[in-house]
């Protein structure tokens, strides 16, 4: 059995590996790419390396390798994947190229909001979007005559409602783990709340109502959160749904597609996508996307190939072989019900995650600092004054504060 | 032994030692002492994300570091003394948290909460594996001998486990309604939460560490057992003496350089205390020292990341270390002359 399962798995590696013919050309240059190792980087990596020569390294670490990989001469990858955030580095170091040119030749099929300008320079070529954004049991609401949650407020009456019913005992999750998870609800619920990260010469500006705010509707939604939420993180979070024991959360929309999965999931078609609930000013959610950057260090003929196959990659085929892995940008996506959630929260005019250098720093911060206020050792002022002085620390650290 | 031997054998380890050892010892105590920075200018820039049907463009003035004529970083090293030493230890701050009598305060600020429990977690631990250890040995050294080896065998399993996978694998079975945690709640009919509040996840460490690392100190013991003196403990029966009274006057005293020993590889290893935090993301409730250096060291996602306070931190662990162990390293040194 397990011999068979073996063998099977080989010629279907052999099969994939004779694939070619679905590449528009045939790549004769060594080209190497290095990104996250989430669904859709599979599919786009998998994608490119029909056109032959190609070798992906799918990394959720990447981002602790990837300044240096470019950094050297010749580049260690000639294609990068990266985020909004992750893009900072690169483009603080200048070691990613401009893609102009190249979209002349080549990118007759791009959309133009795929083209990600710095300046003017087209700096990054994104494929996709993602944001957290609200995923609710409309069975478990619908019984008990609760309306789609618009606001927090509502997100909260309604896991009062349901854990009186006693219909769970913890209805909401939330990527609450410490660091960059904890740190990412935070800038979700200040940014909703209309929240500024910086003043003058970045300097800190979230001790303010609008942070006190954003805690205090994090505290609230951890009474209802099982109380091991401080290590609770996205792939947790997606099987607590998937078991059934969660009803509403503000989860990623990559994570939208597994609630469907027969597989794992317990609750297939029970769980609706919506907007993220609304702050007191926009959604408490920020858009990301994910795309690709070509490195400077490498020849033009190099980064010709390598941008044609970087586009192979995320060209219709894929995109309409893997529809539901993302919210891609592209002209054969249909979007479907699991893209509602995040398509509405940017129409509910959500921001674009405020990535830059010293954001990177105040997430740090605010990953490691919120721990001490939803266990109730500070106040929520103290604990925004906290974090603004280890961010001050740190920044001072890194050149981005002059004493 | 002629010099030349002695030279040709001890050479290359002395030399690896000075490379991988010493030399990056040096170079982090020089750079706790300094900063390196790049030289940021502040530009207008804009920039444009893509919303679903338009592009949303900002223009905003950033930070951006200055490039030389090579297209590399320009940057710029400073002395700053003990600025990153203070950086990690707050005196300020610790010293009021301290004339408040708030040990709250105190627990909340890094260097101070690490410390706290790199401490407790190192000196609970050290007699449970010291008594631990030795009962194993015991017990190894009486069974029969037709068993011996399976029983040595399966008694060192736990040490020969990745540190990491071990903390994993006790993290997933006592992890919300794992295993372990579901068998608890069966048993007192109560609904628990082992992950949510420091302390259980202290004893949780604490019995993994021992776990861990107790049948390193069994087999150590064992090997000591095989020297004990067999006349002294035959006169001891003789004389009448029970069991626990042979254990305490013959083969303690006998052991005492051993457990020594097993003290100290202990102290030194778990002062650095650092799967179990990664292991069991504890990072909200428990820090250690060493995990505290190991995320200075971690870039955020924009690329920064704290080098000179990580140096300092991990100056500072060292420190630790080298004050748990005088203790006793003179003993050692006190018998060692005593006995010439």
């Amino acid at each position: 059995m397990k011999l068979k399962t073996i063998l099977l798995a080989g010629a279907m590696s052999f099969a994939a590996a004779g694939a070619w013919s679905d590449c528009a050309f045939e790549n004769d240059v060594p080209l190497k790419s290095l990104s996250a190792g989430f669904e859709a980087w599979k599919a786009v990596t998998d994608a490119m390396a029909e056109c032959g020569n190609f070798s992906a390294s799918l990394d959720q670490e990447f981002r602790e390798k990837q300044p240096e990989a470019f950094a050297a001469d010749p580049a260690l990858y000639q294609i990068g994947g990266v985020s909004n955030a992750t893009l900072v580095p690169l483009l603080n170091a200048g070691t990613i190229r401009p893609l102009d040119d190249l979209v002349e030749k080549y990118g007759q099929d791009l959309l133009p909001n795929q083209l990600i300008k710095v300046d003017g320079k087209t700096m990054a070529i994104a494929m996709m979007v993602n944001a957290q954004h609200l995923m609710y049991r409309d069975d478990v609401l619908a019984e008990l005559g609760i309306e789609e949650p618009k606001t927090y407020a509502d997100v909260l009456a309604a896991a009062a409602k349901i854990k009186e019913a006693g219909a769970m005992d913890y209805p909401i999750g939330g990527t609450f783990k410490t660091g960059w998870n904890l740190g990412q609800e935070f800038v979700n619920m200040y940014l909703g709340e209309g929240g500024q990260f910086f003043g003058d010469g970045n300097m800190p500006a979230i001790n303010n109502e609008q942070g006190v705010a954003a805690l205090e509707t994090m505290k609230a939604m951890t009474e209802f959160m099982d109380p091991e939420y401080l290590v609770s993180d996205s792939t947790y979070v997606q099987q607590q749904f998937q078991q059934g024991k969660i009803a509403m959360a503000n989860l990623w929309a990559s994570r939208a597609a597994a609630m469907n999965d027969e597989a794992e999931s317990q609750v297939v078609g029970k769980v609706t996508m919506a907007a993220a609930p609304m702050g007191s000013a926009v959604p408490a959610t920020t858009i990301w996307w994910d795309g690709i950057v070509l490195a400077s260090n490498m020849s033009d003929e190099e980064a010709d190939a390598a941008f044609r196959v970087a586009l192979e990659g995320m060209d219709g085929d894929m995109v309409s072989a893997n529809n539901d892995t993302a919210v891609w940008l592209s002209t054969a996506y249909t979007p479907g019900d699991l893209a509602a959630g995040a398509a509405a929260s940017a129409e509910g005019g959500a921001k674009a995650y405020p990535a830059s250098g010293p954001m990177g720093i105040m997430h740090t911060s605010l990953g490691n600092g919120l721990a001490d206020y939803l266990t109730g050792a500070k106040d929520a002022q103290t604990t925004l004054a906290d974090i603004e002085a280890d961010y001050i620390t740190a920044a001072k650290e890194a050149g981005l504060i002059s004493n | 032994m002629n010099f030349r031997t002695f030279a040709a054998f001890v050479g290359p380890s002395v030399f690896m030692m000075l490379l991988f050892i010493a030399f990056p010892l040096v170079s982090v105590f020089k750079q706790s002492f300094y900063v390196t920075q790049p030289i940021y200018e502040t530009v207008e820039k804009e920039t444009c994300t893509p919303g679903f049907l338009t592009q949303t463009c900002v223009t905003e003035l950033v930070s951006q570091p200055k490039l030389d004529e090579h297209g590399e970083i320009i940057t710029q090293t400073q002395y700053v003394g003990l600025q990153s030493y203070r950086n990690v230890l707050e005196p300020e701050r610790a010293w009021r948290a301290i004339s408040d009598g708030n040990w709250q305060v105190l627990s909340t600020i890094n260097f101070w909460k690490a410390l706290r429990f790199t401490l407790t977690f190192t000196l609970i631990t050290l007699p449970l594996v010291v008594g631990c250890g030795l009962g194993i040995a015991v017990l190894i050294n009486n069974a029969a001998r037709s068993i011996r080896g399976p029983v040595i065998f399966i008694s060192l399993l736990p040490f020969i486990i990745t540190p990491v996978i071990g903390v994993l694998s006790i993290n997933w079975l006592f992890r919300g309604d794992g295993i372990m945690t579901a068998l608890i709640e069966w048993w007192l009919n109560r609904d628990i939460a082992l992950f949510a509040q420091a302390w259980t996840i202290e004893i949780l460490m604490m019995l993994y560490r021992v776990w861990h690392v107790a049948p390193f100190a069994a087999i150590v013991f064992y090997a000591g057992l095989q020297t004990v003196n067999q006349d002294s403990l035959e006169s001891a029966v003789i004389d009448g003496a029970t069991r626990w009274q042979r254990m305490k006057y013959i083969v303690i005293p006998h052991l005492m350089p051993l457990i020594i020993f097993v003290s100290m590889i202990h102290l030194m290893d778990s002062y650095r205390v650092f799967e179990e935090i990664v292991g069991f993301s504890s990072q909200g409730y428990v820090i250690s020292l060493q995990w505290l250096t190991f995320d200075y060291l971690t870039p955020d996602q924009a690329g920064n990341r704290s080098i000179s306070r990580a140096s300092a931190n991990s100056m500072l662990t060292m420190i630790g270390v080298v004050i748990l162990l005088i203790l006793p390293l003179r003993r050692t040194w006190r018998d060692h002359k005593g006995g010439h």
